[in-house]
């Protein structure tokens, strides 16, 4: 059985399994960018102690799983879901669910997923995918982040949504529960929820590590560790908080380029002129992020390395942190009325 | 990032999907690009990659001089650690952190050695034995 879903691509997996869910029940009016930003998805976290494959842990973004539950939240949408202590239990479930024509979003882990090069088949998993179809053994799989669809034989599907380790799926398992179109009165309600509740997000969560802050106390770590780290692990990490910012999933510039494109997406829904002069800021907080990105290259590949050099880092950062505090100030000032 | 800009760099990644970027037109409109990959994070990758190999041949010369079980190579070789074992197999972690000993790893029941093979997919004779 296949339903008659459409698969776009997308440049993060649960933006993109939010918008296609939503696309096939009915609404075509969120986009990527729509549902990214309405999620209130952008975010800067820095946890120190935690380390992820040897290096240090942090996200251009909110938890995953948030951007789905948030946008129908903020859309007033119902959704289900669901996770499973039994795999059986799991299948049983979603095949339940593709006989009533509905399609369904699964968190799964990367790590054993075959048609990822094996370059990118790190324990991770909190990827998302719409499955959308079974054929005998096979399962119909729309992963947003591929050209094309793709399937997944049912042990396959198994295995990667039962994936074990740091956020285990543990078969989990959503959907939206509504068909029918979206009104342009809910988006523009949900935008401004969406916008309101990521200001908040960056300037006013508590503590040194996330949000705007989280980015200076960052750039301040760059220093620390050029101070007290051997060369190599200090390569090893800027590598990775440029794979973060960078990798598959972020559209570029750690997430500031799909921010940008919302709150232009946003303002056909709402024409306030603020919102197309914010968005330039984070055009611009992105493309510094990309050029943070080239110079830690440079020093990570031993191109760089000076004291000034590091220095430089540092510096660059602190600017991205006074760009976004600017351009996140400048939205709460938004009046919306 | 303007679309003029949109990188087309050699990447791991060409072989399975271009990825898509969000850039902006003459107009200064955000429209969507396709990218096959930038070496700037190619780059960081590949670095990544250095680092698992660094660990996985210091874990292997452990081995051999009997300083450590083949569950430390195999752990490194599989980008796991002691918490994702843990959770595969059922071991606690300090029971795991045991059996990498090579002393107590000799000595391991073949039921014990079948849980690690199984989530490492090797067989026992190929897991006891690390070249």
């Amino acid at each position: 059985m296949k339903l008659d879903f459409n698969h776009n691509q997308s440049a993060h997996c649960e933006n993109g399994v939010t918008c296609n869910l939503l696309n096939y029940n009915g609404s075509k009016k969120i986009t990527e960018p729509l549902a990214f930003g309405i999620g209130s998805g952008l975010f800067f976290i820095f946890i120190p102690f935690l380390k992820v494959n040897n290096s240090p842990a942090l996200s251009y973004r909110i938890m995953p799983g948030l951007i789905f539950k948030r946008t129908c939240h903020s859309l007033g949408i119902p959704y289900e879901k669901k996770r499973f202590s039994s795999t059986q239990e799991a299948q049983n479930t979603l095949d339940t669910l593709l006989q009533k024509d509905i399609a369904v979003g699964c968190q799964v882990g990367v790590y054993y997923l075959p048609y990822f090069p094996k370059e990118y088949r790190f324990h991770f998993n909190a990827h998302n995918i719409v499955v959308y179809g079974k054929e005998d053994d096979t399962y119909l799989v729309s992963d947003p982040v591929m050209e094309t669809t793709t399937q997944l034989s049912s042990y396959e599907l198994e295995r990667v949504r039962f994936a074990k380790g740091a956020l285990a799926p543990k078969g989990n398992l959503y959907y939206p529960k509504f068909d029918g179109e979206i009104s342009d009165e809910q988006i523009r309600k949900a935008i401004i929820k969406g916008i309101k509740r990521n200001v908040r997000d960056m300037l006013y969560i508590p503590g040194p590590i996330a949000g705007v802050s989280g980015i200076r106390y960052i750039a301040n770590r760059i220093l620390v560790w050029h101070k007290k780290l051997d060369t190599q692990t200090f390569r090893t990490y800027l590598a990775q908080i440029i794979r973060m910012q960078e990798e598959i999933g972020t559209g570029g510039g750690g997430f500031r380029f799909i921010y940008a494109a919302f709150l232009q997406e946003a303002y056909a829904f709402i024409p306030k002129e603020e919102l197309l002069t914010i968005s330039e800021q984070f055009t611009q907080a992105g493309d510094l992020w990309r050029s943070f990105a080239v110079d830690a290259a440079g020093v990570f590949k031993g191109r760089l390395g000076s004291q000034q050099d590091i220095d430089n880092l540092a510096k660059q950062l602190n600017a991205i942190a006074d760009i976004e505090k600017k351009a996140f100030i400048a939205l709460s000032k938004i009046k919306w009325n | 990032m303007k679309l003029e800009e949109t990188p087309q760099d050699k990447s791991a990644l060409e072989v399975m999907t271009k990825e898509l970027c969000y850039v902006v037109d003459e107009n200064g409109n955000y429209t969507k690009s396709l990218s096959k990959g930038w070496e700037v994070k190619a780059a960081a990758l590949d670095l990544a990659w250095d680092d698992i190999e660094i660990r996985v041949e210091s874990a292997r010369q452990k081995v051999l001089q009997g300083n450590a079980s083949p569950i430390l190579y195999y752990m490194e070789l599989k980008i796991m650690d002691l918490s994702i074992i843990s959770a595969y197999t059922g071991f606690w972690t300090w029971q795991i952190k045991r059996h990498m000993k090579a002393s107590v790893f000799a000595k391991l029941s073949n039921k014990k050695l079948q849980k690690y093979a199984n989530l490492f997919e090797v067989s026992i004779d190929e897991f006891k034995t690390i070249q």
